[in-house]
């Protein structure tokens, strides 16, 4: 075991995973002799070689696509994109080419890749550093949505991401990448794909959440008055989403909080609120509560604490979801 | 300080068969047998009468949407540059060549037919699906032969596209990740002069589209792309040149004869006298020129051609035709290698509404109804 934090999680799991399998290849703007923006992939060029852990031009659809094809050709290839906002010139390739090759072949032709990308606010980034896009993927069929909480679940989704056989985005909250250390274990495992995990269990309110916003929710509990049982599930995948595990915490408590960075509207809230209505509505004893950032852009960091739910806000919506 | 030329470059332009069937003989010296050219009139001549008999497929009602390939048959020439292993990452106006290098016909026609199983291209060949948006696929083989040199695997990527293509990002970091990646990559411009409706002088100011090559480091070269010499000497020099980290980019100058698809009308924007004059640059007709010039086909071996290709797609046609239907369950089992639960229960209901489909609540309902109609369910 060791001490770590997010990001040596991830890097202890590419290290991993590059030594088990020689066909994992890491490629993006910056990821080799430098380590990556943030560092993640830190060492790994040094130590697995310029062929397999490659700087690439300064073009993310190029990325994305060249991962593609990498994958279609026996290669696991793990690109990464450097900030989520930056998504959307290689939107195309994800979307309509490395989520569909599988369906649109029939299984002739897979692409197990994974694409990194570090995500979310709250680190005083510029413009377009800061966004929570991934309900836009959720929504995307043929693609698997990974986003972990915490180091060890961030060192075992992303050794199940690089083994799974179909694409895998798998979001790194870059607020908590340095913002805790956790016990790791050094030998391998996997948190599989799918899995909700409840962080807490409790009796008399539901909060879903993911990411980042698990310490906000975790904090935001801290300040609820003692007697108010609060059940937290950190769902790590957004989808396939475990939609067992919530809907039999909000069958138990009967109300239902979701909280997250990305705006509100058709945000996964929404999602979620739909599947608990559906499922738990004799159950329910308040209407679920979306706590959310606005439909409005991620402002710059002079406000972004004001743009995103913070833990009061989110203390505030469990205990009016209580008293309902 | 005197100025100095930082960079200078010229393109060469190949032709070996000429429109009238005329070979420059030493430039065709060691690529194609005669053996060779008579197998490629016969087949781009079957290309020809299933393209023929596909758009007649579609105006009957039996096939969707479908983009005729004639006048480009020649682009089959790749084919036989190509070695088995390589792979083909194709458009949709290559059919000729992708069936050349293993792909079943049939297949084409069932894609066209709205049918997903025609991209489902069978083990051991290396060619991926026709790409339908422009431009994307050539990342794709930017990748497959990057993935190559990493693996020591001894292939090269073909892909083609048309001139159109050019103008799409894609095309050009596809370039310029094979060029910096030492990757190897053949892209293909088919040059057809035609986008739909947007001529090749409304598509750039370049005076080529080889040209663009150059910029990321890619050798260029530009042929005659109605001339089978002239693109398999081209590809198969492209195919050593990758194998030794040397990316290639060929435009081979053709022209679409037909309309852009079935839904297309190029009358409405195409010059008819532009059409005339680019089918009398056919390569089917020059090419028969040239065989029988030099006594290599006759009119009875035409005659006994045309019925064997006739039979031949009467048979591809079958097979495209008398397949089952797809199952429904297919949308369902192909999107990932194990279904998710709640994508299973969507493809075991066909639903997505949720009453009837959760006992649990059903039963809850029916219990407070019975019991206790104003109580809170939850709690009875």
């Amino acid at each position: 075991m060791a001490n770590l934090t997010l990001v040596q999680a991830i890097n202890l799991a590419l290290t991993q995973e590059m030594e088990a399998d020689e066909s994992v290849v890491l490629l993006g703007e910056d990821v080799g002799l430098n380590g990556g923006v943030f560092r993640v992939t830190e060492g790994l060029q040094q130590r697995f070689g310029e062929h397999r852990v490659v700087d690439t031009p300064l073009a993310e659809s190029g990325i994305m696509g060249a991962a593609i094809g990498l994958a279609m050709n026996g290669i696991k290839s793990v690109p990464e994109i450097q900030f989520e906002g930056f998504l959307g010139p290689a939107y195309d390739q994800l979307v309509n080419h490395a989520a569909r090759y599988r369906s649109r072949s029939r299984g002739a032709i897979t692409v197990p890749m994974t694409v990194r990308v570090p995500v979310g606010g709250g680190i005083h980034a510029p413009e377009l550093h800061s966004d929570s896009p991934e309900a836009i993927y959720a929504h995307t069929p043929g693609l698997k949505v990974v986003m972990p909480s915490s180091p060890y679940d961030a060192k075992g989704l992303l050794i199940s991401a690089i083994r799974d056989p179909d694409p895998v985005l798998f979001f790194e909250p870059k607020r908590i990448y340095r913002a805790f250390r956790e016990e790791v274990p050094e030998d391998e495992y996997t948190v599989p794909i799918g899995k909700a995990k409840i962080v807490e269990e409790g009796t008399d309110v539901t909060v879903v959440t993911w990411g980042a916003m698990t310490i906000q929710c975790i904090n935001a509990m801290d300040s609820l008055p003692e007697d108010l049982s609060v059940e937290l599930i950190d769902l790590r995948t957004i989808y396939p989403i475990d939609v067992e595990t919530i809907v039999e915490s909000v069958s138990k408590t009967g109300r239902c909080v979701v909280a997250h960075e990305a705006p509100l509207t058709a945000g996964l809230g929404a999602e979620i609120s739909s599947l608990v209505q559906e499922r738990c509505f004799l159950h329910l004893e308040a209407p679920v509560q979306r706590v959310t950032g606005f439909d409005t852009f991620m402002p710059y960091y002079k406000m972004e604490l004001d743009y995103l739910p913070e833990a009061p806000r989110v203390a505030e919506a469990i205990a009016a979801c209580a008293a309902y | 300080m005197p100025i100095k030329v930082a960079y200078q470059a010229t393109i060469e332009y190949m032709q070996i068969l000429d429109e009238q069937g005329g070979l420059d003989a030493k430039l065709a010296r060691d690529t194609l047998t005669d053996d060779q050219v008579v197998m490629l009139y016969e087949h781009m001549s079957m290309c020809r009468r299933l393209d023929e008999i596909a758009f007649k497929l579609q105006r009957s009602g039996r096939l969707g949407t479908y983009p005729q390939n004639m006048g480009q048959e020649a682009i089959a020439s790749v084919a036989l540059a190509a070695r088995p292993q390589d792979w083909m990452v194709p458009c949709y106006r290559e059919n000729a060549a992708l069936y050349l290098h293993g792909l079943p016909p049939e297949m084409i026609l069932l894609h066209w037919m709205g049918d997903e199983r025609g991209n489902q291209i069978p083990e051991g060949l290396n060619i991926t699906p026709m790409s339908i948006p422009i431009g994307s696929h050539m990342l794709h083989a930017a990748g497959i032969g990057w993935a190559a040199r990493i693996r020591g695997d001894d292939q090269v990527a073909f892909t083609f596209f048309g001139d159109g293509a050019t103008s799409e990002g894609d095309f050009h970091e596809a370039c310029n990740f094979a060029g910096v990646m030492h990757a190897p990559v053949v892209f293909i411009c088919q040059n057809n002069q035609w986008a739909i409706s947007t001529p090749r002088s409304k598509q750039t100011r370049s005076e080529t589209f080889a040209q663009k090559g150059i910029a990321y480091g890619l050798k260029v070269r530009q042929v005659d792309g109605n001339d089978i010499f002239a693109i398999f000497r081209a590809a198969r020099e492209a195919v050593a040149d990758a194998l030794k980290g040397q990316p290639t980019m060929i435009e081979t100058l053709t022209y679409r004869l037909g309309d852009h698809t079935t839904a297309d009308d190029a009358r409405r924007y195409r010059d008819p006298a532009e059409l005339e004059a680019a089918r009398k640059r056919d390569p089917l007709i020059r090419t028969r020129k040239y065989l029988e010039s030099k006594d290599l086909w006759s009119a009875d071996q035409e005659e006994a051609m045309i019925e064997r290709n006739k039979a031949q797609v009467d048979d591809i046609v079958a097979r495209a035709t008398n397949i089952e239907k797809p199952k429904t369950t297919d949308i369902f089992d192909a999107m990932f290698a194990t279904i998710p639960p709640e994508l299973a229960r969507q493809r075991d209901t066909m639903q997505t509404n949720s009453l009837g489909q959760f006992p649990q609540q059903e039963t809850l309902r029916r219990g407070a109804t019975a019991h206790s109609p104003t109580q809170s369910p939850a709690h009875a």
